[in-house]
């Protein structure tokens, strides 16, 4: 049989809990996440860097990777393939020297218009190769940015790209940007 | 002239309030006698004319119907009310599908004619199986299955979702020769029913170095959106209904991030994850893509809102005239900041206008169908409208906006992106047999 003190002890940590949980009235149906549950998930790299994972990769271990899964979309050296037999674009090249011009977006390139380098590495991760999603080992994916990078000669062909290095490649329109709706940016 | 006739003059009983025939918006309301028979002399002898033959019994009043399916389709006279598709033969690219909004009425997108973009082909998801995760900045990360997200406390509201590439083509120097569908069916509007994302937020308690939330699908391109989390707050919604049924597996089953007014590819659909940030991520899809290049200086990013809008969807190219006299002039209307507040339409190209009337009840961030009452009288046309909000925003005429943002050198694809973000006034010319054609004016 319950305890007087018992019943106001359970009381107590009932309504602490639903405390913590926000408001009494919301339904709180949610499971707690425990540390751990979200390490396949948590890909989000942000621009400066953060959530990059341990690992590194260089130009020349991203050549051959991207010969065997990047080249039959992208081109030999990505440097993009001929319309799609529709007539309809071809996945973009990722090397090309082009320059942009006007508000034509069909000229923008990683190397002309990207902000940041770490994106580079964020959208191979979660999106390529289109086929297989998923698929690639983050020293790959190091050594496919390392490569991407070095072709379009925004780094030295002998650097090691990793979490500490890729932060810190600066790309030539990392100032080339305005907010549409200042008054919507966080502050 | 009245006494003479034992008709009201046209002009002074319904009241044509601008040029080529725009005839006042309340035309039709409360003179139904009056203006039935007007209208009855203005449609000609095809109309009116007496029939050679009594009215028929026709076959299907002869006969037993059709089975009733268990999930009903439209009318096989009707089939060619359809999406189209860019992407038919599924070629590795993204796959877009268009709202034919010359063929609809009304504010609502029926839910097989949202349009939809896939960049990986659409997922199947069990929804057994899926999870959505919101962690990050928050004090208890929390993890929400669809049998929990179905107790809440739902809301329903009409919003529309339009695509930030939408009307593309208006950068063309030249008038693509296209339909409605074609240049503006990337926008499409359904009453959403979900979970506020307040609420979960709240049940997470936000870290106050948060200024910012991820948004991730799960499907393969694992699309990923940086939002401000003021917008969370606000009126975001974890959307699991859409029109009533739940979501179609295109526009994101089993639930979809709803951002009311902001660019479409940012209402993450097959949502999964939610993670709470100081600073944005700067992915690829809000920098390769959705990023505005200017035609002088510096580009625009974190470009949200889907600014107000029109177009006239009747008459349009494909929707031609086929004799003068009485029509009525439809379209849609909306903007990313607020309810429609006045749309004018014009028949001589911009010279002159009038106020359509706004089909009720007016919903915030959702389409808006206005109408205006027309009498053509067989000359060309030019048929333009153009939007306000209740937030002082109103669309741009042509010149304004190239003036603003530019226009491409060369006519593009009609189905290519070369820009994004263009809300300027659509006209359609109507020529003497009554062709609708798309114009600049």
């Amino acid at each position: 049989m319950p305890t007087l003190s018992g019943i106001v002890l359970c009381l107590l940590l009932a309504s602490s809990a639903a405390m913590a949980a926000g408001t009494n009235s919301s339904p709180n149906l949610g499971q707690p996440a425990h540390p751990g549950d979200a390490a396949r998930w948590d890909i989000a790299i942000l621009a400066d860097g953060t959530g990059l994972p341990p690992g590194s990769g260089t130009a020349a271990q991203g050549a051959s990777i991207f010969a065997e899964k990047c080249s039959a979309c992208h081109g030999d050296g990505g440097r993009g393939t001929a319309l799609l037999h529709s007539g309809a674009p071809a996945p973009p090249a990722l090397v090309d020297d082009k320059k942009l011009k006007g508000m034509d977006e069909s000229r923008v390139t990683i190397a002309n218009y990207w902000p940041y380098a770490s994106p580079i590495f964020d959208y191979i991760r979660r999106a390529m190769p289109w086929n297989e999603p998923r698929s690639l080992t983050d020293h790959e994916v190091y050594a496919l940015t390392a490569y991407i990078l070095a072709e379009n000669k925004l780094i030295d062909a002998k650097l090691v790209i990793d979490a500490r290095t890729l932060p810190k490649v600066r790309m030539p329109n990392r100032d080339g940007f305005l907010p549409r709706f200042p008054e919507l940016m966080p502050r | 002239m009245e006494k003479r006739t034992g008709l009201p003059n046209i002009d002074e009983a319904v009241g044509e309030v601008a040029g080529n025939g725009l005839l006042h918006r309340r035309a039709l309301l409360g003179k139904g006698a009056v203006a039935a028979g007007i209208l009855g002399t203005c449609l000609g002898p095809g109309a009116t004319g007496a029939a050679a033959e009594p009215l028929a019994e026709p076959p299907w009043g002869l006969q037993i119907g059709d089975d009733t399916p268990a999930y009903q389709t439209p009318s096989k006279f009707a089939k060619n009310v359809v999406r189209t598709l860019a992407n038919p033969k599924f070629e590795p690219r993204s796959s877009i599908s268009r709202t034919p909004h010359h063929l609809l009425e009304g504010t609502r997108t029926p839910n097989g004619l949202h349009f939809t973009i896939n960049h990986t082909g659409i997922p199947e998801i069990d929804p057994l199986q899926h999870r959505l995760l919101i962690h990050g900045l928050v004090k208890r990360p929390l993890i929400f299955t669809i049998d929990a997200l179905l107790r809440y406390p739902m809301i329903s509201r009409p919003a529309f979702v339009e695509c930030g590439g939408n009307s593309a083509p208006l950068f063309s120097p030249t008038p693509i020769q296209a339909d409605v569908q074609a240049l503006h069916g990337l926008a499409s509007c359904a009453e959403w029913t979900g979970v506020s994302l307040s609420v979960l937020l709240d049940e997470c308690g936000i870290d106050p170095r948060a200024k910012w939330f991820i948004a991730e699908g799960a499907d393969g391109p694992h699309l990923m959106r940086s939002i401000p989390l003021a917008k969370g707050l606000d009126d975001a919604m974890i959307a699991l209904y859409q029109n009533g049924e739940p979501l179609m597996p295109g526009n994101g089953f089993p639930m979809r991030l709803l951002l009311p007014g902001y660019e479409g590819n940012m209402n993450v659909k097959f949502l999964r994850r939610l993670k709470l940030v100081a600073s944005p991520a700067m992915s690829y899809w809000e920098t390769q893509v959705y990023t505005e290049p200017m035609p002088r200086g510096k580009s625009y990013n974190f470009d949200f809102l889907n600014e107000v809008k029109s177009y006239i969807t009747r008459p349009s190219p494909g929707v031609d005239l086929k004799q003068p006299g009485f029509y009525e002039i439809s379209g849609i209307a909306y903007s990313g900041k607020g309810k429609i507040a006045r749309v004018m339409v014009s028949a001589d190209g911009g010279k002159s206008w009038g106020e359509a009337a706004l089909q009720g009840p007016i919903a915030s961030k959702a389409f808006t169908r206005f109408r205006m009452p027309w009498r053509w009288d067989g000359r060309p046309v030019i048929l333009q409208s153009r939007a306000w909000d209740d937030q002082g925003s109103f669309q741009p005429t042509r010149a304004e906006f190239v003036a603003a943002r530019g226009q491409l050198d060369a006519e593009p694809l009609v189905t290519a992106f070369k820009n994004h973000h263009c809300n300027t006034i659509t006209s359609w010319a109507v020529n003497s047999h009554g062709k609708v054609t798309h114009a600049y004016a």
